[in-house]
């Protein structure tokens, strides 16, 4: 079967620094897809790149067969890429579920209407896939008043509305407790058999990557240096070095108290 | 050869002052993120105090001295304003902190009415500089040199101070984020009125300076306002070597525009400005907007919600009391309703772009005034009915910001802002350089509404009809797709474009909408008046527009057109008293720091308080 | 060292912090637990006085400094590492820490350039550069650096393991571990109990606010009910 997403020698520089350097890799329909590596490897590079906020330096990026690289974002977005942000971006000043009718409006291309009122359109849609993630309960609460963990669930929310077939989630469970992590990645792997939807991600928390990830890519210093099985790039020794560490100091600590 | 190079000289010695100002300026709104409208009253009471210690102070020393001491009071008089005006308002939102500043602007013109009176002062001449050297046979004032030599000195020595100093160091992390460099350790309230002192002291040391040439007048605050704001955003804010380049580029230009294109010396200007900005969003020197939010906390906006029935009727009511008023009130009545109608639009449509998408404008009376004018140009020139000028000036006026907004929405923030400003300034220009065509200073007159609508009644009942109209579309808007999409846009540009929103074709579709209902207002304003000046261009009149925005309320539905209907009926008595500006500017203050909700939003939280409005869940 | 007695904090109307009470001996390290939102970053930000408290008081080294402006806080030699890494990114490193520098201090080791950079090498070698050039991990590392310039006695260091990568983390424990054996005290809030058994004496679990338990890492470990139900890995 082709890949969804196909991405093919994709660099960008700045200045003399390589900041991604030849990526070249593939995402299959239905995978869950991390992206992981220490600050600065070119992660967040990568992604700006495959969402079009930065133009690559040379490469393709292949969505469905179609190039995309160098579009703006909202092009991507219409041809079906839905994203979420590391640290959440939402409309302040509406309610939740407004914030998803926001994002159905664009979809249906009713941003330039001025005959309606806002908060009657697609109503039941947007109440639908809050109810998806567990937030239709809080459909008429204030936005600035959320917590946190539900800030997440809500850009998820918002992110499914326009029946995405790829979703890039930039470190999805940054700031929330371990509870939460667990259960928001159980809710997005969930979705992803549902919808049949393929998914890339970043992630600093390894008991979510290693929990959930299909497969794991490593970057460094702008470079992937492995791409495999979550087994593979556990005992992978190079992994080990630059990014996953021995882990003794807290292996040390941990069996101190268990003791 | 000679004129040419006498005439760069003078450029150069102009560029000393504005320099002095604009880097004052600069200084400040790095630090403090307040755009100080005040600063050129800060240089105008240089101007004065220097004046008034002249007087005093004998010979060359006494001079210099006064110059120097004028610096020193007027930095002072800034630590005053800082303490009582700004500490206040600093955590509000930068609006807030306009509004105050132009506050204290009106209270220091009638004070220095108070003090030095209304006639223009001419500055003394130099001691030992009052002769003139030739140059390649061109004379030049010996005070020209002497200023030419002493601004790179200030220059320097400021330069200096911010990159090489520990407190230069601590001032420009203090630039990005305050609440930091006070955890480490730093005073930085006395950090910011550090900086208050020695931004205003340059202005009142500008002010003073200049004295040989150009005296003291009580204009001059606004008149440099202009320029400097030019320097500042040209050079680049927050760049000294940027504003120093800027200072010198304008005044040159200025000197060559009086001898070869006196007819559009103040265009050149604004017009350099804009192609600048063109190509370097942050100025020449400048560096993209770091925002600097820290610190920044508001009370969140609260979603909207279409009206409900009870307050449906409550307008209704208030339309057919309105609708009514030709019959049970006198003429007089009638005229200053017609007028606080016509400025409620006005102030509405600027409340539209500033509430929901976001967009501050200090220009948004080149819409207004650009209407009236294109009225009036079209009865002049064309003999135009009233009903197709009607149709015009909001036709041209939409025209105008469809352009206007092109450029100006390239920049965001404070640029932006200051492009508006700039465009605004630059219609005025035009309307008050071109004579031949807008009839200059001297307006276009005799603009009267066609037979059958020439009685006060008729014209009210039109006026009645397109501005109630044009709030309720405005209001409709913001309720519609829209209006969310132009919140989506402001509150988080990231998430919108993410989503398939043109953010910046959604915020110049806001900016033309709103420059076509200034520009209905201004047609109909013209028609109510007979006549137009270029006044109504001026930077002043969008300002007004401002604060009764600012002061109905920015963060609710209906500040703006409340705001207007407030203040444009007062503002009918309150002019009777010799000093009503200082009345006005002290009364803006103790609202921004009292009741910085407006009248709109402290009637609601009244009314919630009271039990009279349901208060919402979550803002409890 | 620090006491915190009966502190409420509020944000406008929101009711932040409920009633805190707890104390950090000198030379301990005390890990604040709690998921995000829960008041970590708020208990801090009240002991500097960024957040004024409401009602209750906080007393270091014997003086109540509830109603201290910040910068007389940190003048006493508490100091704070804010999360989210906010350096000032248009200045150096070298600039950065000239911000943080204050006069030595009594009983407090006195830093310099050089000893900050011998605790973070990786530092030492962009010193010149900007902190908008500095990796995320860089950039953690500064906001330690910098508040090490002002010779504090006491810091308080926010969630200093987030969103940096596992061999940085541990990189981060060990120099908690040697500032602790130079006789610094330490509170840190952490979402990451492998990090905070790592480092810490003393736990405070706070939830919504409110604070669940106070005590030690072994008393901790004798309430498994306790840590599952807050800290469930």
């Amino acid at each position: 079967m082709s890949p969804i997403l196909s991405v093919r020698n994709l660099s960008r520089s700045f200045g003399a620094i390589k900041a991604v350097d030849d990526v070249s890799f593939d995402l299959a329909k239905g995978e869950l897809l991390a992206l992981i590596g220490p600050n600065g490897a070119g992660k967040s590079t990568c992604f700006n790149m495959l969402m079009g906020q930065l133009k690559p330096s040379s490469g393709t990026v292949e969505l469905m067969g179609k190039n995309i690289a160098g579009m703006q974002p909202r092009k991507i977005w219409r041809m079906g890429v839905g994203r979420t942000f590391q640290i959440t971006a939402t409309y302040a000043s509406m309610t939740v579920v407004e914030n998803v009718q926001m994002a159905l409006m664009s979809y249906h291309r009713k941003l330039y209407s001025l005959t309606t009122f806002a908060y009657k359109l697609y109503r039941d849609e947007a109440l639908a896939l809050l109810d998806t993630v567990g937030m239709a309960d809080q459909a008429e609460r204030h936005c600035a008043v959320l917590a946190y963990g539900d800030l997440k669930r809500l850009e998820l929310a918002v992110a499914l509305a326009h029946d995405p077939i790829l979703l890039l989630m930039d470190e999805p469970t940054a700031g929330m407790a371990p509870r939460e992590r667990i259960a928001l990645m159980q809710l997005t792997a969930d979705i992803l058999d549902a919808k049949g939807i393929s998914i890339l991600f970043t992630e600093h928390d390894m008991d979510v990557v290693f929990a959930h990830a299909h497969r794991i890519m490593v970057l460094n210093r702008g470079q992937l240096i492995a791409n495999g099985s979550v087994e593979e790039i556990r005992t992978n020794p190079q992994v080990q070095e630059v990014y996953l560490g021995g882990g003794t100091l807290f292996n040390a600590a941990q069996e101190d108290v268990h003791a | 050869m000679g004129l040419f190079i006498a005439q760069i000289l003078t450029g150069l010695a102009n560029a000393g002052a504005l320099f002095m100002v604009a880097s004052g300026l600069s200084l400040i709104f790095g630090v403090t993120r307040v755009v100080n409208f005040a600063h050129g009253s800060f240089y105008m009471l240089g101007a004065y105090v220097g004046y008034s210690l002249m007087q005093v102070l004998p010979g060359m020393v006494g001079f210099w001295g006064a110059i120097l001491l004028a610096g020193i009071i007027v930095g002072l008089i800034g630590v005053i304003v800082e303490i009582c005006v700004l500490r206040p308002v600093y955590s509000a939102p930068e609006l807030f902190q306009l509004v105050a500043t132009f506050g204290v602007i009106l209270v220091i013109q009638d004070l220095a009415l108070m003090i030095w009176g209304p006639q223009d002062l001419l500055g003394p001449r130099a001691p030992g500089l009052k002769g003139v050297i030739r140059i390649m046979g061109e004379p030049v004032p010996q005070y020209d040199i002497a200023l030419i030599v002493i601004t790179p000195f200030v220059a320097f020595a400021l330069w200096y101070l911010i990159t090489k100093t520990r407190i230069g160091t601590l001032v420009r992390a203090a630039t990005q984020d305050r609440e930091m460099v006070s955890a480490l350790g730093v005073n930085q309230a006395w950090l910011f009125t550090g900086v208050f002192f020695l931004g205003c002291a340059l202005a009142g040391l500008g002010g003073a300076l200049q004295l040989p040439k150009g005296g003291a007048d009580l204009l001059m605050d606004f008149t440099i306002l202009g320029s400097v704001f030019v320097v500042v955003v040209i050079g680049g804010m927050g760049s000294l070597p940027g504003a120093y380049l800027a200072a010198v580029i304008i005044s040159v230009l200025n000197v060559f525009g009086v001898t070869y294109a006196p007819q559009s010396t103040l265009v050149l200007m604004f017009l350099v400005m804009v192609v600048v900005l063109m190509f370097r969003p942050f100025g020449l020197l400048g560096k993209e907007e770091v925002a600097g939010e820290h610190g920044q906390v508001g009370e969140p906006e609260r979603p909207i919600k279409p009206a409900g029935n009870r307050i449906r009727l409550l307008v209704a009511a208030g339309l057919l009391i309105l609708g009514l008023l030709p019959l049970y009130s006198g003429n007089f009545a009638v005229v200053l309703v017609t007028d606080i109608l016509i400025f409620c639009l006005f102030a509405a449509s600027l409340h539209f772009m500033l509430g929901q998408g976001g967009l501050v404008s200090f220009g948004h009376a080149a819409f207004f005034g650009g209407g009236a004018y294109a009225a009036a140009l079209f009865v002049t020139y064309a003999d135009t009915p009233m009903e197709l000028a009607l149709v015009l000036a909001p036709i041209c006026a939409g025209l105008a910001a469809i352009v206007i907004g092109w450029v100006c929405l390239r920049s965001t923030g404070v640029y932006f802002a200051m492009l508006t400003l700039a465009f605004g300034q630059l219609l005025w220009s035009l309307a008050f350089q071109w004579g031949d065509v807008t009839g200059g200073d001297d307006g276009l007159v005799n603009i009267w509404p066609s037979d059958w609508a020439s009685d006060n009644s008729v014209y009210y009942y039109i006026a009645f009809f397109l501005c109630t109209g044009g709030i309720l579309l405005l209001r409709q808007a913001a309720h519609a797709p829209f209006g969310y999409a132009m919140r989506a846009a402001r509150d988080s540009a990231r998430q919108a474009e993410a989503m398939g929103i043109n953010t910046k074709r959604i915020q110049l579709v806001a900016f033309t909408f709103a420059g076509i209902m200034a520009g209905l207002a201004g047609g109909l304003f013209v028609f109510s008046k007979g006549s137009i000046f270029p006044n109504e261009l001026e930077t002043a009149r969008s300002f007004d527009a401002l604060i009764v925005v600012f002061l109905g309320g920015v963060k609710t539905l209906s500040g703006g057109w409340v705001g207007a209907a407030f203040f444009e009926g007062i503002k009918d008595y309150l002019t009777r008293f010799e000093y009503w500006r200082f009345a006005l500017g002290l009364s803006i203050i103790v609202v921004v720091i009292l009741g910085p909700e407006g009248i709109v939003g402290s009637l609601r939280k009244a009314g919630e308080r009271f039990g009279l409005l349901k208060v919402p869940e979550d803002a409890k | 060292m620090l006491e915190v007695k009966g502190v409420n904090s509020f944000y406008g109307k929101a009711h932040v912090l409920n009633d805190m009470n707890f104390e950090v001996a000198a030379g301990t390290v005390v890990a604040l637990l709690g998921r995000n939102g829960a008041g970590k970053t708020t208990t801090m930000k009240s002991i500097m006085q960024m957040v004024r408290p409401r009602s209750g008081s906080i007393i270091y080294k014997g003086h109540d400094i509830t109603t201290w402006p910040s910068h007389k806080v940190a003048r006493n030699g508490l100091g704070y590492v804010p999360e989210e890494r906010r350096i000032f990114t248009q200045l150096t490193v070298l600039e950065n820490l000239e911000v943080g520098r204050q006069p030595p201090r009594d009983g407090c080791t006195t830093w310099t350039d050089e000893m900050v950079f011998d605790l973070f090498p990786n530092l030492a070698e962009r010193r010149n550069n900007r902190g908008k050039a500095l990796s995320g991990g860089e950039q953690q590392m500064l906001t330690i650096a910098r508040t090490l310039m002002g010779n504090p006695a006491f810091i308080l260091l926010d969630e200093p393991s987030e969103g940096i990568a596992p061999v940085i983390v541990e990189q981060m424990a060990r120099v908690i571990l040697q500032l602790k054996s130079e006789g610094l005290t330490v509170l840190l809030s952490e979402q990451n109990l492998h990090f905070a058994q790592a480092v810490a004496d003393g736990v405070v679990i706070i939830e919504h606010g409110t604070q669940k338990f106070v005590g030690t890492l072994s008393d901790l470990q004798a309430q498994p009910d306790i840590r599952d139900q807050y800290l469930s890995v």
